[in-house]
């Protein structure tokens, strides 16, 4: 059962066709990775998902209910969590900070006017955001300038600000984009930890290692278009694939 | 407006590397609020050696003072920059005076009509302003208080009496307080007098409550959203935030707090005039809150504080005085500061206010706060050095 | 209909001196990323340039009066008028425009003097920052004014030839009862003249073609090996000189003091936020636009129907506007909304 059904999406960019008739089921559960060379159109329909850009036509299906036209934060509260490109995080505040507000927002609903009660008085808030800093290996830093971090520091914190809403879908963009291999393995080792809860996740990759680890189905884009949806061993054979995105040469 | 922030509190935390919301606990806030409330209340004997202990000045300070702490949770949380403060002090007097004017001398539902009005007219100015961002906003809050400020000496006459200001008369129903006697009344606190010293208490347990308030919303979930509203907005709306219903609570409050400050100033001197609303009294809570460091609890405060005590104790200054102030040394020296100071003094004082506070924002933009903390952090590493 | 012609002329001229005020502010935004809060001190700067070239030109001696008889009488009589007699007097008579001399190198000096000064550090911080510290330049520099000339207008006429007003409506075909003052006319031809050459200069130099780019991309222009700052800063002074003509030649229309550029900042800021930051055109358009408004607002047909309305035209306008166009009449998407 597709817990996110995408049904011939078009972008177009002042006459640039950025997105061309996309249509994408992922599975709930499943790892779900779009691949393709840059301007291939992956940020692009990522973006669709969360709000910030409306398709011109056709649909965006979370969960039975569409995503056109609703605002960001009601497709969060929808269950939809993204990591971005370059880390969004709250640079001005702390770590446990930066874990609590996404953790408010849960619990919450997207306002609520709390003027009187003292944060950390909100225990189980608290908690569930020290645990998930645990889980991703920042809880010795939690009192620090969140500003102050390493990039690779700020991407496991922007995942910890993700994991902490328990969300039903998760949105990686280039998850490893820029960091060292030993950060990148710890990342793939978080990412299936993590993936063993059943979240379900979009994972935008440029490395194969990635991908190839993690991904249950792979879906290439060239061109803001589909052109190979698989199992990872039937893409990585694909010779249409392979003349896309490779140029020839073999994975 | 964020990416400087950022290192502006970097660099002002750089001693602790602790955001403040975080970690101070409920204990040391505690504390905190009542060495303040005692200093607040006790200001009319520490501040006398300095020449400002008198009823006139410290109303000042308290008053203005409630109205920075108002702009701080505003700007200092959220970081929208409003340029038309002003407008809800100058709401807040009219509503005030015409409490006086209909319904009794007392300041109670004068200050509750004050907090009411300012705080209704807030929601309206907020609901369309907050709909932009960044200097937009800025502009649209500047265009809703020179509307205010030039209806109110036109076509609003009637309800601001114009360039007179609104002014207490004897024919004034007042119905609540029945008939008055010989001459006009004085305003009051359940019957006593509320003027010079008495008017100064009304003030600074006021100023006592708001800081509370700020206090508590600072440490509150909703403060912290508010931070991180300044800190990424972005973030926010991806987070599941519908950030526009903050910002318009913040902004609301905010001007519930000039609001009070407006009410007060009729309480301790029953009129109201236009020029409250001028878009330069909006620029002065501005320079108050930077002077004494944006999105602590007690800058707005001491930032108040130190310009009306500039405004008040500096402007009196003459070449008489100056010239005392130098008498120690030779008569040639003595001439030239005196030549030299003159222009910043007396009528001159706005000149020291523009370099002082231009001096503030290139080297130190957290201002007075940022100050002692870099001075208590300097204190405190000698003293570990010693002790070491 | 006539009423409406002076009308709109009456706001031509104010609205020349928005647009060359926007303009400058515009040109700053656009190319150094500076929010200049301190730009209505430069207009008043400027202004005080024709005044203070008007003491120089009457600078005094004290000379026997021989019309008085009864006793020693002295009168005061300027030395240009001792050594140059006629020409002497004409000169005086022509200062505001004369002051030109002064004001283009002073302007100049003072722009880059305030960009290596002060602006230059605030490239990197936050426009809040910006506002805030040429907020508080703006205070010093109107506070140095008032000291030295006193906080009274100081009245600086116009040349008499064209102190007069013009048969604005014989030109035009109105008939009679169409008179528009003379200065008034040659503001508005003075303004439109500045607006001309600033955009031809911009249009058709590789200086201003540089300029134009940076505006629109700077780290790319930056990485061609271009000095832009260096392009950047000269514009800040071409920016000052700009806003300085325009408050030179506004002293026959309102006499200077000191708080007249705070009282031109606000209104040249909504004029800019209505055209839209970062839009030259638009702050031009903006300019007249507001300047016209304004004065059909202050017209006494308007006012009976709707009271009030010139007093608060031009914030309506920019309220209404905001939010029908988000980023002003020309604006680009994403400019200033940090």
């Amino acid at each position: 059962m597709a817990i996110l059904d995408v049904q011939g999406v078009c972008k177009d960019f002042g006459g640039l066709r950025a997105l061309n008739q996309v249509n994408l089921q992922v599975r709930e559960g499943s790892v779900h990775a779009i691949i393709g060379p840059n301007g291939a159109g992956k940020s692009t329909l990522l973006n669709c998902f969360v709000g910030r850009l409306k398709p011109d036509t056709g649909s965006v299906t979370f969960n039975g209910k569409s995503l056109l036209g609703i605002n960001p934060h009601e497709i969060n509260q929808a269950g939809v969590a993204r990591v971005f490109q370059t880390p969004e995080i709250f640079a001005d505040l702390s770590l446990i900070e930066n874990v609590k507000i996404p953790a408010f927002a849960k619990r919450d609903g997207a306002f609520r006017l709390d003027l009187w009660s003292r944060t950390d008085s909100h225990a189980e808030v608290r908690d569930h955001a020290e645990a998930v800093l645990e889980d991703v290996g920042l809880a010795d830093k939690r009192h620090m300038h969140a500003g102050s971090l390493s990039r690779g520091d700020k991407r496991r914190l922007e995942l910890a600000m993700c994991l902490v809403q328990d969300p039903k879908l998760l949105l990686l963009d280039e998850p490893t984009a820029g960091m060292s291999r030993a950060d990148t393995n710890a990342t793939i080792d978080l990412l299936q930890r993590i993936g063993e809860r059943g979240i379900t996740k979009i994972v935008i990759e440029h490395d194969m290692t990635v991908v190839f680890t993690l991904a249950h189905t792979i879906s290439v884009m060239a061109q803001g278009a589909v052109i190979a949806e698989g199992e990872p061993e039937a893409i990585k054979g694909n010779p249409r694939v392979q003349e896309a995105y490779l140029g020839g040469a073999h994975l | 407006m964020s990416a400087a922030t950022v290192d502006t509190l970097r660099r002002g935390n750089a001693a602790a590397s602790v955001p403040a919301g975080d970690t101070a606990s409920s204990r040391s806030d505690h504390i905190k609020f009542a060495v303040f409330a005692i200093a607040v209340l006790t200001m009319p004997v520490w501040l006398s050696p300095i020449g400002a202990g008198y009823p006139d000045l410290v109303q000042k300070f308290a008053i203005f003072g409630i109205f920075a702490i108002g702009f701080n949770i505003l700007f200092g949380l959220t970081g929208y920059l409003s340029f038309g403060h002003a407008a809800f002090l100058g709401v807040g007097s009219y509503a005030a005076v015409w409490s006086f004017k209909l319904l009794t001398m007392n300041v109670v539902p004068a200050m509750i009509f004050g907090v009411l009005a300012s705080g209704v007219f807030a929601l309206l100015i907020g609901y369309v302003s907050l709909r932009r961002t960044g200097i937009y906003f800025s502009i649209l809050t500047l265009a809703f208080a020179q509307m205010s400020y030039n209806l109110a000496y036109s076509v609003l006459t009637p309800i601001t009496n114009g360039e007179t200001g609104l002014q207490l008369a004897l024919h004034d129903p007042r119905v609540l307080d029945g008939p008055a006697e010989a001459g006009l009344p004085t305003t009051t606190l359940f019957g006593m007098e509320t003027i010079g010293y008495p008017g100064f208490y009304v003030c600074a347990v006021m100023l006592i409550v708001a800081y509370y308030v700020a206090m508590r919303i600072t440490r509150s979930p909703f403060g912290m959203t508010l931070r991180a509203i300044k800190s990424n907005q972005n973030r926010m709306n991806y987070t599941g935030f519908n950030t526009r219903p903050y910002t318009l609570a913040a902004f609301v409050i905010s001007g519930m707090y000039a609001g009070l400050a407006g009410s007060l100033m009729a309480v301790v001197d029953p009129l109201a005039g236009a020029e409250r609303m001028q878009w330069t009294a909006s620029g002065e809570v501005v320079l108050m809150t930077i002077l004494g460091g944006t999105g602590t609890l007690l800058g707005p405060v001491l930032g108040a504080g130190i310009i009306k005590y500039f405004e008040n104790i500096f402007s009196a200054f003459n070449d008489q005085v100056l010239g005392r102030i130098f008498d120690f040394l030779p008569e040639v020296l003595q001439n030239l500061m005196v030549t030299l100071v003159h222009p910043f003094v007396g009528e001159g004082w706005h000149l020291t206010l523009g370099v002082v506070f231009m001096l503030i924002v290139i080297f130190l933009p957290g201002g007075v706060m940022e100050g002692i903390g870099r001075i208590s952090a300097r204190i405190s590493r000698s003293r570990s050095n010693r002790s070491s | 209909m006539d009423a409406l012609v002076l009308q709109a002329l009456n706001g031509l001229d104010k609205g020349g001196a928005y647009a060359l005020i926007a303009l400058g502010l515009t040109l700053i935004f656009g190319t150094l990323g500076v929010v200049n809060f301190a730009h209505g001190a430069l207009f008043m700067l400027g202004a005080f340039c024709a005044v203070t070239m008007q003491k120089i030109l009457t600078l005094s001696k004290q000379i026997e009066d021989t019309s008085v008889t009864f006793f020693k009488a002295f009168k005061e009589v300027p030395y240009l008028e001792i050594w140059l007699g006629d020409t002497g007097r004409m000169l005086i008579d022509y200062s505001v425009p004369i002051a030109i001399l002064l004001t283009i190198p002073f302007m100049l000096l003072v722009g880059l003097v305030m960009e290596r000064g002060l602006v230059q550090f605030f490239y990197k911080r936050s426009h809040a920052e910006q506002i805030l510290v040429t907020f508080g330049l703006a205070i010093v520099i109107q506070e140095i004014i008032k000291s030295v000339f006193g906080a009274n207008p100081i009245p600086t006429p116009a040349p008499d030839v064209v102190s007069g007003s013009a048969d604005v409506g014989a030109w035009i075909g109105f008939g009679d009862g169409l008179y528009y003052p003379y200065w008034r006319l040659i503001y508005l031809g003075f303004s439109l003249t500045i607006i001309g050459a600033v955009f031809a200069f911009l249009r058709f130099t590789t200086f201003g073609m540089v300029v134009r780019a940076g505006m629109q991309d700077r780290e790319t222009v930056g990485l061609l090996g271009i000095d832009v700052q260096r392009r950047f800063t000269i514009v800040f002074g071409i920016a000052a000189v700009v806003a300085g003509l325009a408050g030179m030649m506004y002293t026959p229309i309102l006499p200077p003091d000191y708080h007249m550029g705070m009282d031109f900042l606000v209104l040249s800021f909504v004029v800019v936020v209505v055209g839209g930051m970062g839009s030259l055109e638009g702050a031009v358009l903006a300019g007249f636009l507001l300047g016209i408004l304004q004065s059909f607002a202050s017209m006494n047909e308007v006012k009976a129907i709707i009271p009030g309305i010139d007093q608060i035209i031009v914030y309506l306008v920019a309220v209404v506007v905001l939010q029908v166009r988000p980023r002003g009449l020309l604006g680009r998407r994403g400019v200033m909304e940090g």
